[in-house]
């Protein structure tokens, strides 16, 4: 039964061969400006599926089938590519320059301009607790790691165009193998204390009436006078809400793209890489505000962060309400070097 | 200087693989590496299903190029894309931004992080003084010895062409000429008014042919 039916088939193509043999001799002679070749002799190379359609579909990345693993393999042109690549370079790129360029150079005029914020009146040597340990060691746990990822990664995607050129191929490389490492080994580090640090402190960072008037008021910085505010200030506030939904954000899709042993798509993987560094680069241009006023913008800020006190005339000036509330636990310089000795019950003694 | 090509005539690709195989003998390429692949659209359809080799196809305007954190990718005077793997950090940007998919990368460390790139040469090695090593980190360099790449050396239709583009458009050319229609270069008999019900009925010939 089998034979049978594959004798007609077979000598369907053997007589087609030879026809088409027969066919191609006299035009093969012929020289290339010659006649058109016969359609029949055309009909033994054509493949019918070669239409239009069919580089359309290639073009318009169709998948096929193919023997090889490689993930997206069976894409013969995988489109989204170029879309990504003009994201990337011509938008992402230049844009995280004039974002972070922008936000240094308006603190640096702000700097020039108004200066330093100073205390209002001078110190009155007590010291109000306004940080604890653990919150100091979750910040700076945070802000470290945060200025190490913020570093590798704009080193990430500009480097390429300020340090390839100066240093020496083996250095140059060795440098960019060590970026993107400690940017993907510190990367979950960094999540875990963002995470501890969006819990710990979102008690203190619900909206109230009082923000809404110190929003009016412009945070003290238009004008004379400053406005009320308890624990934290509008401002503080709208940089917690900030790193929370940004960072957020980036820890995610960072996650994603940190272990792309997941079978990830390079799709998924475009759209991750570009979520991600929107919203570092707005994160990182904010920081800049978030230093400035922690640092040389507050006279009396930074104490705050860095030994967990602050200056009794600092909180009055910056935080009236809090102040109200805690200014029972203000305790003198001496005492609290007693504290720091680790002798808490003498200090409460003479409180 | 010649400017390289390839070219992979869809009318004659039979999706026999041996442009892959020859391209994993020449270049002894790690395991799950591939760097030239066949892929098949509407595979197994009677009438439609054509066949393709693709591998890097040495852009003019490179995207792996463009979007490369290290700068790791050259030009070469005959219009080459190579790369450099001691500069290559892995991140996997140009698999991200390559039509073709050809950047592929061997999983070597923890969490499926990606190890050095790997990818066609048109077998013209790479930055590497010591041939014994360029051959180790990058495969063949047959073009130093005047030789084209395996795969498309080896092809058996001749579907793959490889070479100088001049040469390759010559070549495509006469067989566009011999085609004798005017979609001979990138379209079928399909698109010639008239022409179809034989292209059908060869196709099913041919098919039957096949089959039994």
């Amino acid at each position: 039964m089998k034979t049978c039916k594959r004798n007609p088939g077979w000598f369907g193509l053997v007589a087609l061969l030879l026809a088409g043999c027969l066919l191609s001799l006299p035009v093969v002679a012929q020289s290339q400006g010659g006649p058109p070749a016969d359609a029949r002799q055309e009909l033994m190379q054509a493949l019918p599926g070669v239409t239009s359609d069919y580089w359309r579909d290639v073009k318009g990345g169709v998948s096929g089938t193919t023997s090889s693993t490689s993930p997206g393999a069976d894409t013969l042109i995988m489109v989204e590519g170029e879309t990504w690549r003009e994201w990337r370079n011509n938008w992402i790129s230049p844009g995280g320059l004039i974002a972070l360029g922008g936000s240094a150079s308006a603190i640096f005029l702000f700097w020039l301009l108004v200066g330093q914020v100073k205390l209002d009146k001078p110190r009155t040597g007590r010291k109000i607790e306004r940080w604890s340990r653990i919150d100091r060691t979750i910040h700076w746990y945070v802000a470290s790691l945060f200025i190490i990822l913020a570093v590798t990664g704009f080193l990430l995607l500009y480097a390429k165009w300020f340090l390839a050129p100066i240093l020496p191929n083996s250095l140059w490389a060795g440098f960019m193998i060590a970026a993107k490492n400690i940017h993907n080994y510190l990367g979950p580090l960094f999540a875990l204390g963002l995470l501890v640090m969006i819990i710990k402190w979102m008690r203190h960072n619900v909206f109230n009436r009082v923000d809404l008037k110190w929003f009016a008021k412009g945070g003290g910085i238009v004008g004379k006078g400053h406005p009320s505010a308890g624990f934290l200030n509008g401002g503080e506030k709208v940089w917690y809400w900030l790193v929370t939904f940004l960072g957020l954000t980036v820890v995610i899709s960072g996650l994603v793209l940190d272990f792309p042993n997941f079978g990830q798509s390079r799709e998924t993987m475009q759209t991750t890489l570009i979520i991600h560094a929107i919203g570092a680069l707005i994160l990182m241009a904010a920081s800049f505000g978030h230093i400035y006023i922690g640092t040389a913008g507050t006279e009396g800020a930074f104490e705050g962060m860095k030994t967990g006190y602050v200056d009794e005339a600092w909180a009055e000036q910056h935080h009236d309400l809090w102040y109200e509330a805690v200014k029972h636990e203000a305790i003198s310089e001496e005492e609290l070097e007693a504290l720091k000795a680790g002798q808490p019950a003498a200090a409460e003694a003479k409180t | 200087m010649a400017r390289m090509k390839f070219l992979c005539d869809s009318e004659r690709c039979i999706d026999c693989n041996g442009c892959v195989t020859a391209c994993k003998n020449a270049n002894e390429v790690e395991w799950g590496i591939q760097r030239r692949r066949v892929v098949t659209l509407d595979d197994g359809e009677v009438g439609s299903e054509v066949s393709i080799s693709v591998a890097c196809m040495h852009c003019s305007d490179a995207p792996c190029m463009a979007v490369c954190p290290t700068d790791c990718f050259y030009p070469t005077e005959e219009g080459l894309i190579l790369h450099n793997k001691d500069t290559c950090i892995g991140c996997g940007y140009c698999l991200y931004a390559c039509p073709f998919g050809a950047p592929q990368f061997p999983k070597q460390g923890a969490f499926g992080a990606r190890g050095k790139m790997d990818k066609c040469t048109f077998c013209a090695g790479g930055p590497e003084e010591d041939p014994a090593l360029e051959e180790q980190k990058y495969g063949a360099n047959r073009l130093k010895d005047g030789k084209l790449p395996l795969c498309a050396e080896m092809c058996s239709t001749k579907a793959l062409l490889a070479g100088d583009a001049t040469e390759v458009a010559d070549i495509f050319r006469e067989r566009v000429v011999y085609r004798g229609h005017k979609n001979g270069a990138w379209g079928s008999l399909n698109q010639e008014p008239g022409l179809t019900d034989l292209a059908q009925q060869a196709a099913e010939l041919a098919t039957d042919a096949a089959r039994s």
